[in-house]
């Protein structure tokens, strides 16, 4: 009898309607990627789109790359599911962005030219701290690529009917060729344009839902959560607790992932490479506000869809469709608007996935060709055109790796990858970046300390955590080495990384160059020389 | 070509000799303090005001149930009060950026670049 009430929502929609929807998406960024990408020449075009967008343009890319499958389909599933435990997560991705526009986007963008690890290369010795720099920016974004194929898979699941691996493999395997397309022929020009047209996509179309569901409810917000508690016949999704309040471990594993989301933000490092597309500081400045504006807002309706789906389709519904949890948004899309919205809302939740695995691609293709290739293997003089020829290779191997990964990582929950990715990027890079723009007496010794000391920490204690063994949930059955009991790692690997870069720089017995650290600091704050990059 | 990036740092005397009395000239340390006196203690507040609320939440779940007006309760307040200090700080900034920051760091900047030759 349930399965019969359960069955029905397995294909909702109309698996053609929704391909339609999405090829014309994909036919009409493709040409905007090939004629944004005609002159694509130099490392700064390829890198850094000839730094010639506007700090709206820019603001609603990073809002774009920022606003994954996990934001979307994850958070609006987990208020869904878990109700108030859901909308935590908004909070930390939000709030996190003010310790980018604060600490962060200027002072890189003033400093650095295509990636984190120019910024934190700067004073220090070169060699070590770039291939440091470029091994955490690889991780980060394999994490991160690893949760955005993953949800792909699910999402495959539920719109096209597809139900068996193989085929969810197929679709899989079309979303990372198309991205390794934008990337190769558009570079950064071109993958800013797919972010900009997705973000205004995602944003209206949530937009859209999210008045819907108002307007069911009279545009009364007490109401909605009225309706979601009768629905779930549990008072308990309005108030914190259900999914992080059982026990003080899973207390203590949320204030972990709170750390972890808000201190994660301003150390990705596909983030941080979009100040660089921008001319000025000033612009870096304005891309974060407009940034911060449309994330709040999105984060909002979040809020509004995960309790409408809650009110109008279930949790217990939800959780049995195919993708489980990130079925909730295209499944409330069906139910406002019938097979057309969901064909709309799923082709969004396509574009985001496509558009945000492209820009970590270019990304980690750029950390691979400028940080290891051209700085370290051949020190600073690749031949003319071989470092983006470079770049451009890694881009194919790393849609490669992605590929394989989701397939292997298809059916785990996006939210939650994407959460460990934050803690790896808060533990690697955060205090390393920090450090090298306020504090004088840092060292290369405390970068490295600190670089990999965060990362080894958040990766093994992971390794070692219910994630991995142990749990119902694990990624590997049937055994059980989780000695750590939290699921995110970010309360240690955190400030074990800020502690280990002080003590790094305090034992370091050989010293910095003074003129280094003097030049990296008038840079930083006013700007000399930043924006003639591209110009010469 | 684009490499710049690793070349160019290496300054020659002179720029490292503009640079050197730069850092120390008064209109650059007072352009440092103001930056620092705004960004580090708004940063620290709003990271402690964040934390509060990730503590709340997870440790006084009762407290954030408490309704307040029809099925609203303390813990949505909170969290969208969380989004309006956000809101609220980012136009802060902005306005104390343009008024107090930028004037400074455009004139160092444009002193170096047209006086100085700095790249």
């Amino acid at each position: 009898m349930l399965q019969l009430t359960v069955a029905p929502p397995a294909a909702p929609g109309d698996p053609i309607l929704n391909i339609a929807i999405f090829g014309v998406f994909v036919a009409i960024t493709m040409v905007i990627v090939f004629r944004a990408s005609r002159n694509n020449k130099t490392a700064a075009d390829y890198y850094a789109a000839g730094r010639s967008f506007t700090g709206g343009q820019n603001g609603s890319a990073i809002a774009g790359d920022y606003l994954s499958a996990a934001s979307f389909l994850g958070i609006v599933g987990a208020i869904a599911l878990n109700g108030y435990d859901g909308f935590l997560y908004s909070i930390g991705f939000l709030v996190a962005w003010v310790v980018a526009l604060l600490l962060v986007a200027e002072l890189l963008r003033n400093t650095g030219k295509f990636t984190m690890a120019d910024v934190l290369a700067f004073r220090l010795k070169q060699r070590p701290v770039r291939i440091a720099a470029a091994i955490s920016t690889l991780v980060v974004c394999f994490f991160y690529l690893l949760a955005q194929m993953a949800g792909a898979g699910g999402l495959v699941a539920l719109l096209l009917g597809i139900n068996d691996r193989i085929g969810q493999s197929v679709v899989i395997a079309v979303v990372g060729a198309l991205m390794i397309l934008y990337v190769l022929v558009g570079g950064m020009k071109g993958t800013t344009w797919v972010q900009i047209i997705k973000a205004v996509l995602l944003i209206a179309g949530a937009g859209i839902m999210t008045i819907w569901v108002l307007a069911l409810n009279g545009f009364n917000l007490s109401t909605l959560l009225d309706n979601a508690v009768e629905t779930s016949g549990n008072p308990a999704v309005l108030a914190p607790g259900l999914q992080y309040g059982l026990s003080d471990i899973t207390r203590l594993d949320f204030l972990s992932l709170g750390l972890a989301l808000v201190l994660g933000t301003a150390a990705l490092p596909h983030v941080l490479m979009r100040f660089y597309t921008v001319p000025t500081a000033k612009e870096a400045r304005k891309s974060v506000v407009w940034a911060i504006w449309l994330i709040g807002i999105f984060y909002l309706f979040t809020l509004v869809l995960g309790y409408g789906a809650s009110a109008l389709i279930g949790a217990e519904r939800i959780a049995a469709a195919p993708g489980g949890p990130n079925s909730a948004a295209p499944l409330l899309a069906f139910e406002l608007g019938g097979s057309v919205l969901l064909g709309i809302i799923s082709a969004i939740a396509f574009a985001t996935i496509l558009a945000v695995v492209a820009g970590l691609t270019i990304t980690a293709a750029a950390s691979f060709s400028h940080d290891i290739y051209a700085s370290v293997v051949k020190k600073g003089n690749p031949a003319p055109g071989a470092e983006v020829k470079v770049a451009r290779r890694t881009v194919v191997v790393i849609g490669i790796v992605a590929i394989l990964g989701g397939i292997g990582a298809n059916g785990q929950n996006v939210a939650f990858l994407v959460a460990l990715a934050f803690a790896v990027a808060a533990s690697a890079n955060l205090p390393t970046i920090v450090y090298s723009l306020f504090w004088k007496k840092f060292t290369t010794q405390g970068a490295l300390w600190s670089m990999y000391g965060g990362l080894a920490s958040a990766i093994i204690l992971i390794s070692l955590s219910p994630v991995v063994s142990g749990g119902e949930r694990s990624m590997i059955q049937g055994v059980d080495f989780a000695i750590f009991p939290l699921s995110n790692p970010g309360i240690v690997s955190i400030p074990l990384a800020f502690f280990l870069g002080w003590l790094g720089s305090v034992l370091d017995r050989s010293t910095e160059d003074p003129a280094k650290q003097t030049e990296m600091e008038v840079r930083s704050l006013t700007g000399v020389g930043a924006e003639k990059s591209v110009a010469h | 070509m684009g490499n710049d990036a690793l070349n160019v740092e290496h300054s020659s005397g002179h720029s490292a000799e503009v640079f050197r009395e730069t850092q120390e000239s008064e209109q650059f340390r007072r352009l440092k303090r103001k930056h620092r006196s705004f960004v580090l203690p708004v940063t620290a507040a709003c990271l402690l005001w964040y934390l509060t609320y990730v503590l709340l939440a997870g440790y006084a779940p009762d407290f954030m149930a408490t309704p307040v007006f029809g099925s609203v309760n303390i813990g949505i307040l909170l969290g969208l009060a969380q989004v309006a200090t956000t809101f609220i700080i980012t136009m802060v900034y902005v306005s104390y950026a343009n008024k107090h920051l930028d004037p400074d760091a455009a004139a160092i900047r444009d002193r170096l670049e047209t006086k100085e030759g700095v790249r």
